[in-house]
């Protein structure tokens, strides 16, 4: 048995869940009250009136503010490292974050007059300038509300483009690889479409012959990442690109894996139509947990007609938000997107600069060749395609089948256990595993050699726990807050509850009347 | 030099971890990508702004070129409203625990899974729910999901919408129902309004439900701000031709506006931008949707969905993700629609707000916000010229219709601007029916003297 890497435990604070807070008649916030007094029977019509109060809590406006911050300590997030692959974990600047703070962002109404937003929509631009040189894409727009949301942007503005040329009606199938983001498949269904999975050969990607089959007057888009999440790159992308252009369809870039290749490859010189990247994870704006977060898309100016509108444009040194656009396939969310986000992207592509960028690539990609190589020296760990020879790039997709194998201990079990150290749950894979007992750590460019070193000593540790002392490790975690749920009320119709009132009505009901026994 | 940002910008470090790689130059980890598919140049971006001070002044100057809300007088409101957002919720949302946090796991993320929970729950005890999923990017997303679910529930494809609904809404809802061209199309067919009451007209709605109806989606209050006051007789109307009813209600209300549930909805949805966020140019805004908890609603929704379970140790409760098999992550194509980072951040300011204002709160705010708005329409009808549609029924947001001033929104508009005002959003293109007229926005951020400086202003530009 190794050390333990450092010590460390979670706040623990019991906090109740904010129903069981409070006391009738505490207030959090007063505002106002209306100046001659009012009756809501006269202001109402009747049939709209709400009879009954919410059964909200009732709590001072401290009790409101220490509650919520006992849970923010109760959540671990990136306090620790967090390596969670395929979501590229990356400094948020505090300073972007006061800036977007500021009122003249946060007070702003997106259908002010045009002359009153000159300075965001400039910041606009200036981003779409920035993502339009990394890419070689002539427009971008932000109104897409995460990665998935660019995607099913990617299916609107394909259905648009070929309601255009008269043919969507015959081009219903979307390609797309069984390694690509679910959110691929699932957007371009949602969209109307067939979708038809290439699956992976040998080398790690499909085959151009599955390609070939896969494709013909029925393809409307080809949606796929390069490299994918297990750290392959797919060297013959231009030539899946040439043939679904030469049946008439589309390509789509999902560069949810830019971090490794930014300022090395530009997804329109390799032939794509679109792309799409996240600001909320290579561009430094955060998580938030899962948002507010950007699908920043791109695309030619063949396609720019049917981008989602408005597209903020400039002329004669103005801005302007251009929303006259008869091809437009109209909105995918109201408004122009999370602008506070654009700006925060702004910012960190400022603060980088070409050089920046091109050496936060080049240190996730040292990253995790760095780590990988550690990892593969602890007994249990192995990773996917062992016969590939070539370095991946900012991840590897690894695998403790072998652990499991020996010590029946595998990879869900391994996660619960690295939070007893402070390290975030580590990400294992999408749907489908096609690599057994999953996990895939993304180094990324923020964490410095040490953190790395820690990461991995922490899965050495506890590998060596899961030949020594099991138990502890199918138990975990001891250190967090909160133990591991149990996952019988997840699924449960009986059980589960979404919501408070939920919970009472199925776990606590209030006890019968007796019933009179002369009944 | 080593960029502030990155630890391992260090040259000795960079060499001595290719060193342990044991590869000569960091080209060479580059080797998957051939030769032809490498960008030939740098990247000519603009000057990086390497020092926090010059950034800061940098982003700072470009702000300084816009006008807000804050120094100026708004009453644009129409999906993204001004509402006052309390200290506590910006002070909560910013905690760099959850806003740098990723997935996580219930465990080590329990705090922030609490939170999302506690939105669910509030969130549900105002809509008359107990179901309510994590949110969506935004109300017209939810509407959208929600006219879905009715359409796998009910078998039906064609949805009915109220002619009086907001564009920008429509827009998105109109993607969510596919072009015609698709296989899978849902109809959108539009009920007429009564002319006299800005309410859905029930003659036109009964004459267009039918077995092909898949939901009748209703908005109280309304897109022109008029509340519905016969939403259970649509609601029973729909549900006797085996559709769904699906609510629109913007959750600020529901202290003093009856909550779907009761009203007989079989969904609701709405915004969740008033509760605690700022408007953030339209990128404050977020969605929810509600059902009852039935297994029937349950099995359809494609959000994410947070429950309560026990943990390992007895007597302690934990929050897990639920049903998420069902989902895109799950499922790829064959799941419920998609699902993926959406404005879970928000979720936390909304229940951070909805526990500062408890039922009182919401009571209070509701009947301010009435008063206010009802003191406006009021107001600007003294004026000679000026009208206001519905006047007797709306919550905070008006039509006000110049057409009798002889000049049009946009010149009002742009008087007003010369006045420190954002006037309401100009209908004339989009409702030429109703002439020079403009959707107002009034809410508990305007007080009795904005209103009055209103008034006046307005009186001086229409030279009275």
């Amino acid at each position: 048995m190794t050390t333990p890497p450092r010590r460390y435990h979670a706040p623990v604070w019991d906090e109740p869940v904010v129903f069981e807070l409070g006391y009738p008649g505490r207030r959090g916030q007063i505002f106002g009250t209306p100046d001659e007094p009012i009756a809501t029977t006269d202001l109402v019509p009747s049939g709209a009136r709400r009879r009954t109060p919410p059964a909200l809590p009732e709590l001072s406006e401290p009790e409101v503010l220490r509650h919520y911050l006992h849970l923010a300590q109760m959540t671990l997030g990136m306090m620790g490292v967090s390596l969670f692959g395929t979501c590229t974990m990356k400094y948020n600047a505090p300073v972007a974050e006061s800036l977007a703070a500021r009122p003249q962002l946060a007070e702003l109404h997106p259908y002010q007059d045009e002359s009153t937003l000159q300075g965001v929509l400039e910041i606009i631009h200036n981003f779409d300038l920035i993502l339009r040189e990394l890419s070689g894409m002539d427009q971008f727009v932000f109104q897409p509300g995460g990665g998935a949301d660019a995607a099913y942007t990617h299916c609107c503005v394909t259905r648009a483009y070929f309601a255009a040329s008269g043919e969507l009606a015959q081009r219903d199938e979307i390609v797309t690889s069984i390694q690509a983001h679910p959110c691929n498949a699932a957007t371009a269904a949602a969209a109307g479409f067939k979708v038809v999975t290439l699956m992976l050969e040998d080398n790690g990607y499909p085959s151009l012959d599955a390609l070939k089959a896969a494709i013909g007057p029925r393809t409307a888009a080809l949606m796929i990442n390069n490299p994918d999440d297990m750290g392959v790159y797919n060297p013959q992308i231009m030539e899946w690109v040439r043939l679904v252009h030469e049946a008439g369809g589309l390509a789509f870039y999902d560069h949810a894996n830019f971090n490794g290749v930014m300022g090395r490859l530009r997804a329109r010189e390799l032939g794509f139509d679109a792309c799409m990247y996240m600001l909320h994870k290579t561009f430094g704006a955060p998580k938030g947990g899962g948002g507010p977060a950007v699908g920043a898309y791109g695309c030619s100016a063949a396609l720019a007609p049917f981008l989602p509108g408005p597209v903020i444009t400039r002329t004669d040194g103005r801005y302007r938000l251009d929303d006259d656009r008869p091809q437009s396939a109209g909105r995918v969310r109201e408004f122009w997107g999370n602008v506070p986000q654009v700006m925060k992207a702004y910012a960190w592509a400022r603060a980088m600069g070409a050089d920046g960028i091109r050496e936060a690539a080049d240190l996730s990609v040292i990253g995790n060749n760095y780590m990988e190589k550690r990892l593969l020296q602890i007994d249990g760990v192995g990773k996917s395609h062992p016969h590939l020879t070539q370095h991946r790039l900012e991840m590897t997709r690894m695998s403790l089948e072998k652990l499991k194998e020996q010590t029946g201990i595998g990879t869900l079990e391994v996660q619960n256990r690295m939070v007893d150290f402070g390290i975030d749950a580590y990400w294992l894979s999408h749907e489908p595993w096609l690599v057994p007992e999953p996990f895939t750590p993304e180094a990324g460019e923020m964490y410095g050699k040490e953190d790395l070193d820690l990461w991995v000593d922490v899965i050495a540790h506890i590998a060596a726990e899961a030949r020594a002392i099991p138990d502890v490790v199918k138990t975990a975690p001891h250190n967090q807050a909160i133990a591991q749920l149990k996952p019988d009320w997840l699924e449960d119709p009986q059980r589960w509850a979404m919501t408070w009132r939920a919970y009472l009505r199925k776990h606590r009901p209030p006890p019968q009347p007796t019933r009179n026994a002369a009944e | 030099m080593a960029h502030p940002y990155m630890a391992n910008s260090v040259p000795a470090l960079k060499r001595a971890m290719l060193d342990d790689i044991g590869v000569a130059d960091v080209e060479t980890l580059f080797e998957q990508i051939p030769a032809a598919h490498r960008l030939q140049r740098p990247l000519d971006l603009p000057p990086a702004l390497a020092s926090e001070n010059e950034l800061r002044r940098h982003l700072a100057s470009l702000l300084a070129k816009n006008a807000s809300c804050e120094e100026n007088l708004n009453f644009l409101g129409a999906g993204c409203w001004q509402h006052y957002v309390p200290a506590v919720c910006d002070e909560i949302v910013r905690r760099t625990e959850w806003l740098h946090s990723v997935f996580g796991s219930p465990s080590s993320d329990h705090g922030r899974n609490q939170a999302w929970f506690e939105f669910a729950s509030q969130l549900g005890e105002l809509v008359g729910f107990d179901l309510v999923g994590l949110p969506v990017y935004s109300w017209g997303c939810a509407a959208g999901h929600a006219i879905r679910m009715a359409a796998r529930l009910t078998g039906r494809r064609e949805v009915l919408v109220p002619r009086l609904i907001d564009p920008e809404r429509l827009a998105v809802i109109r993607n969510y129902c596919e072009p015609p061209q698709m296989a899978s199309h849902i109809a959108i067919r539009f009920v007429e309004p009564d002319a006299a009451t800005g309410m859905l007209d029930l003659d036109d709605l009964r004459a267009k439900l039918s077995t092909r109806t898949a939901a009748v989606y209703i908005e109280t209050p309304g897109y022109l701000g008029v509340i519905e006051a016969r939403a259970r007789e649509i609601t029973a109307l729909a549900r006797a031709a085996g559709a769904e009813t699906i609510i629109g209600a913007d959750p600020i209300s529901l202290g003093v506006l009856a909550p779907p549930g009761e009203l007989g909805a079989d969904i609701a949805v709405g915004p969740t931008q008033p509760l605690g966020v700022h408007m953030n140019c339209g990128g404050g805004t977020g969605g929810y949707i509600a059902t009852r908890d039935e297994e029937r609603y349950a099995r359809q929704y494609p959000t994410l969905m947070i429950s309560i379970a026990e943990t390992l140790r007895p007597g302690e409760f934990g929050f897990g993700l639920s049903l998420f098999h069902q989902t895109s992550y799950g499922l790829r194509e064959k799941g419920n629609d998609w699902t993926g980072n959406s404005v879970y951040m928000w979720a936390v300011a909304n229940a951070a707000y909805m526990a500062l204002l408890g039922p009182q709160g919401f009571r209070e705010l509701g009947e301010l916000i009435l008063s206010r708005a009802r003191h406006a329409a009021r107001l600007l009808e003294t004026i000679p010229g000026v009208r206001v549609r519905w006047p007797g029924n709306l919550f905070k947001e008006f039509v006000v219709d110049f057409t009798a001033t002889g000049r049009t929104v946009r010149d009002i508009n742009k008087a007003l601007l010369d006045h420190s005002i954002f006037g309401g959003k100009d209908l004339s293109a989009e409702l030429p029916q109703y002439g020079q007229s403009a959707l107002w926005c009034v809410t508990e951020i305007h007080s009795r003297q904005d209103i009055e400086r209103l008034a006046e202003t307005l009186k001086g530009i229409l030279g009275q």
